[in-house]
């Protein structure tokens, strides 16, 4: 009787968290690793964050306290911060996070702050785009493996359907041209109206940005279909090497044939800055109706004027960005290195990438058989014995099993080091367990068994998981 | 190419409510830069405490740093805190606050709270988890005029009016209510619940005793929801005492039951503490389906967790809550007396009431026709001519033409006295203006004076404006 009195939304499992791979989180929470207290626990490897250079905006906030509309010196805006609650967003936030996202870009591009408009988190920001860009049972490409909580931010609410957008491993998971075409003709074929593409570049899970042909193909393909290409650039400022990540703001400038009204951008501060508590989430639309739209939209996830204020500060102080941006950059790229280099004395491989916050990592070989049942199998293992939470490939909608992905910027250098050496220890204590090499594995030739699971059941919990800050002090305290 | 939701207009942007603020950014006053410009009373907001909290934050340097008590900076752990269940600390200083207003009648379980990006996003969400597209909710007029962005554009909900009316102060009846459910019927919308705003905007009164208790009954033999909109609950500043929906139920031995779990409140901290920017809005519900669902959906709107942090020490001061909460009701009721006296002076009446942030105003007897027509003329005058922006009773679907919202706590004093010297000069003319016409057309009349028309017919008419101006 309950249920009636709800509508379908609230009831049905479009929120994706009634998923099996609860039970990585549950033993993590259930027993969290702590170096002192629980040197034996479960480290978490799910959690997609950047928590590595803290140390610098700590400096920047003590240095700066005028951000604060709360300290002596920035009380006098305190009124006008609070009242302000204008859709709008303060004009010097927006200018300030139009000038961070060129700065990550190497001013390369030249993002306009009146198109900049505030949504709650990239989540939010996702949503809306959906909202305004297709109607119920219209439908977005999305390569996959992707972000597993795409199918709660895209369709939950909106009743929007996401169809894959099937990459390989045979060419790095790479997207190509008759990927998309493929998807599409597949598509029609069962009477799927699609609106749109979203690409997440560089992407999650695989850590790998577009190169600038593959983005053409890209942009040349959302042109001839008539379809929207949503892009979402969270990772823009985790790649290692900052000038070879090519934006689609720089593509578009070379493509003047391209149609400027099918072109959006998803951004947050949650990676790049590690601020995803902030809740600093941007749609960027070189469509004007989608730009008015949206901000209208917006008024459901604003951006707090308090966290405006301070970030609108932050983000124009150029010396600081400029020095934030090279440093995390740095940092990112030695605690990945300190990862596959440690990996690969055991033979470990993993899919070569240079961006994001955690790495694509192939143990296929350690698969019983190559399904996804076997995958389960051994991400249990993974969890209960080496106690270690990363995410199966299955839950990102990957075609193949046996890859799995590995968070590695949410931890200190002594937690990296326990994670090595509890995988290279139990790599060598199990050799047995190494069923198939890749060479039988080709040789054998077996079909993939691909889950009779549909994809709209399969998810995984990070970023929509609950549980992962119940080790957080803040929750703690109160508890 | 886009979608339908982006080429309708169940934004509501187009309603006059949004325009008048146009008008308002295009020629704002200002005492200094622009004396002539229009003054701002179409905004509900709360400016007449912030020293208070200003003067807190001065006391209490850590928040603003980061810092815990320990005086440990937790800057990295905020800016990590994403959990949808909110920061503890922060619901239950929420929590607490909310019993504190309510005179400590019930207190609130923290489990049964959702945090949501402003009250804008906590009824949103709400209609997400009660309603399907084409569902529709009952709302007694005349409402904010934001609920039919908030509650219809992308869930795809209906609204079918309650009709109030002046003849009995615009309180809810069963009849009306009946009505309501009749209406939504034959329009073959399926009803889902009825959403109030207590204390009501644009009224300004809390809901009495007698329409809550109808309320319940209404809901309990319809087997649907309520929605409880209390934001407006801390700016209660006179008698009748605020009586959350809550308290009833407790009153009437209805927690533990079915009913409870269909009744559910809208809170936020953009009228009571005049935070508006920082959108901290709540949802509270009994029924742990609702908040299951509902946590989920919140992370389309989470609450910054730097405001989260900040508002938990401010509001765990519980020195300061009750303090705060006293003086900002003194300066209301104050304010409240300063706009309704002052209307008073000209000929104005106002609805009585006790709560909230602005006035329901009684001008049917300025308009050139009882009509939605003649209101727009007089709301284009008073706008433009006058240069106050006030809220038509139209943009918040009232049934009756000519009753107006004008806000009373978004100014400074001088400014509001400034706003009743315009109105006084405004009536002067018209009343100028409108003995000139009907000396005029007594003169026509006179001058084509049937004969079968007896003298007093004339002298009633007349005298009828003023009789009009007189009634409560």
């Amino acid at each position: 009787m309950g249920y009636n009195l709800l509508s379908k939304i609230a009831t049905n499992n479009g929120h994706g968290e009634n998923s099996p791979y609860f039970d990585g989180w549950k033993a993590y929470d259930a027993n969290p690793f702590h170096p002192q207290n629980n040197p034996e626990g479960v480290i978490q490897m799910g959690l997609a964050e950047n928590q590595l250079s803290f140390d610098l905006i700590q400096e920047w906030i003590k240095a700066n306290p005028n951000a604060s509309i709360c300290t002596p010196q920035g009380a006098s805006g305190f009124k006008e911060t609070a009242i302000f609650q204008d859709y709008h967003g303060l004009p010097a936030f927006r200018t300030a996070v139009a000038n961070f996202m060129n700065r990550v870009r190497g001013n390369r591009v030249k993002f306009d702050p009146d198109r900049i408009v505030m949504s709650g988190g990239a989540t939010g920001a996702h949503e809306t785009l959906a909202f305004c860009l297709a109607n119920p049972g219209e439908a977005f490409l999305v390569p996959t493996p992707y972000y597993p909580a795409f199918d709660r931010d895209l369709r939950w609410r909106t009743g929007v359907e996401l169809f894959p957008v099937v990459c390989e491993s045979s060419n790095n998971f790479k997207v190509t041209r008759e990927g998309l075409e493929t998807a599409y003709e597949k598509a029609k074929l069962d009477n799927i109206k699609v609106k749109g593409l979203l690409i997440t570049n560089p992407s999650n899970p695989l850590g790998t940005f577009l190169d600038r042909n593959t983005l053409k193909d890209v942009v040349s393909f959302i042109n001839e279909k008539n379809i929207h290409l949503v892009c979402d650039e969270i990772y823009a400022g985790t790649v290692t090497n900052g000038d070879e990540f090519v934006s689609i703001a720089e593509v578009i400038k070379e493509e003047p044939k391209c149609n400027l009204d099918l072109i959006h951008l998803v951004y947050s501060l949650s990676k790049d800055m590690g601020f995803p508590g902030f809740r600093v989430g941007v749609v960027y639309s070189y469509n004007d109706n989608v730009v008015n739209i949206a901000r209208k939209m917006s008024s459901f996830g604003l951006v707090s004027t308090q966290t405006q204020h301070m970030l609108a500060s932050m983000l124009s102080d150029d010396k600081f960005i400029e020095n934030f941006i090279s440093e995390s950059r740095i940092r990112l790229a030695r605690r990945h290195e300190m990862f596959t280099r440690g990996l690969a004395q055991v033979g470990i491989g993993s899919l070569e990438s240079k961006a994001g916050l955690f790495f694509w990592m192939d143990l296929r070989r350690f698969l019983k058989e190559p399904t996804f049942e076997s995958e389960m199998t051994f991400w249990r293992v993974i969890i209960n014995e080496i106690k270690l939470n990363v995410s199966p490939g299955q839950s990102f909608h990957c075609s193949e099993p046996g890859w799995f992905r590995v968070c590695f910027a949410n931890m200190d250098d002594e937690t990296t080091l326990i994670a090595l050496w509890r995988i290279k220890t139990f790599v060598r204590k199990n050799r047995n367990l190494e069923i198939k090499t890749m060479k039988q594995y080709w040789q054998n030739n077996q079909p993939l068994m691909l889950s009779s699971r549909r994809y709209d059941d399969i998810l995984t919990p990070h970023r929509i998981s609950p549980h992962s800050p119940l080790a957080s002090p803040m929750v703690r305290a109160q508890n | 190419m886009l979608s339908s939701k982006v080429t309708c207009n169940s934004h509501g942007q187009d309603s006059s409510y949004f325009l008048g603020w146009e008008e308002y950014e295009k020629n704002p006053y200002d005492e200094v830069k622009n004396p002539n410009g229009i003054i701002q009373m179409g905004l509900a907001e709360n400016q007449l405490s912030f020293d208070l909290l200003e003067s807190w934050l001065e006391n209490n340097p850590q928040p603003a740093a980061f810092k815990d008590h320990n005086n440990q900076s937790i800057f990295k752990e905020l800016a990590l805190f994403q959990d949808y269940h909110g920061l503890p600390a922060f619901k239950n200083a929420l929590v607490k606050f909310m019993s504190e207003i309510r005179g400590n009648t019930v207190s609130f379980d923290t489990n049964n709270l959702v945090l949501t990006a402003g009250a804008t996003s906590a009824n949103e969400t709400l209609m997400f988890c009660l309603a399907n597209p084409g569902d529709a909710f009952l709302i007694p007029t005349p409402y904010y005029p934001g609920f039919d962005r908030d509650l219809k554009w992308r869930t795809g909900a209906e609204i079918v009016p309650i009709h109030c009316s002046s003849l009995n102060g615009f309180r809810i009846t069963k009849s009306a209510l009946e009505e309501a459910y009749k209406q939504a019927e034959k329009q073959n919308l399926k009803v889902k619940g009825v959403l109030v705003t207590n204390p009501s905007n644009p009224l300004g009164t809390s809901l009495s005793l007698h329409e809550l208790d109808l309320l319940v009954n209404f809901i309990s033999s319809k087997n649907i929801h309520l929605i409880s909109d209390e934001i407006y609950s801390g700016t209660v500043f006179s008698y009748p005492c605020f009586t959350s929906i809550m308290e009833v139920l407790k009153n009437r031995n209805l927690m533990n039951t079915e009913i409870a779990k269909r009744v559910h409140i809208v809170y936020s901290l953009s009228k009571d503490l005049g935070l508006p920017g920082f959108r901290i809005g709540a949802i509270y519900s009994n029924d742990e389906l609702v908040v299951s669902a509902a946590t989920k959906m919140s992370s389309f709107g989470l609450i910054s967790s730097q405001t989260q942090h900040l508002l938990s020490e401010i509001l765990s001061d519980k020195k300061f809550t009750k303090s705060y909460l006293l003086e900002n009701r003194r300066r209301l009721k104050e304010r409240h007396e300063m706009l309704v006296k002052g209307l008073q002076k000209t000929g104005i009446r106002c609805l009585q009431s006790n709560a909230g942030l602005f006035c329901w105003v009684d001008m049917r007897h300025l308009l050139s026709s009882n009509t939605f027509e003649g209101e727009m003329e007089l709301w284009k005058k008073i706008v433009y001519e006058v240069g106050l922006n006030i809220s038509p009773g139209s943009s918040c679907h009232c049934s009756e033409p000519g009753w107006f919202r004008v806000c009373f706590a978004n100014m400074s004093e001088e400014t509001l006295i400034l706003a009743m010297q315009r109105v006084q000069s405004f009536v002067d003319c018209m009343a100028k203006k409108s003995m000139q016409s009907r000396h005029q057309q007594l003169l026509q009349r006179n001058s084509r004076r049937s004969k079968s028309l007896p003298k007093w017919v004339f002298e009633l008419s007349f005298n009828q404006r003023e009789i009009t101006a007189d009634e409560r």
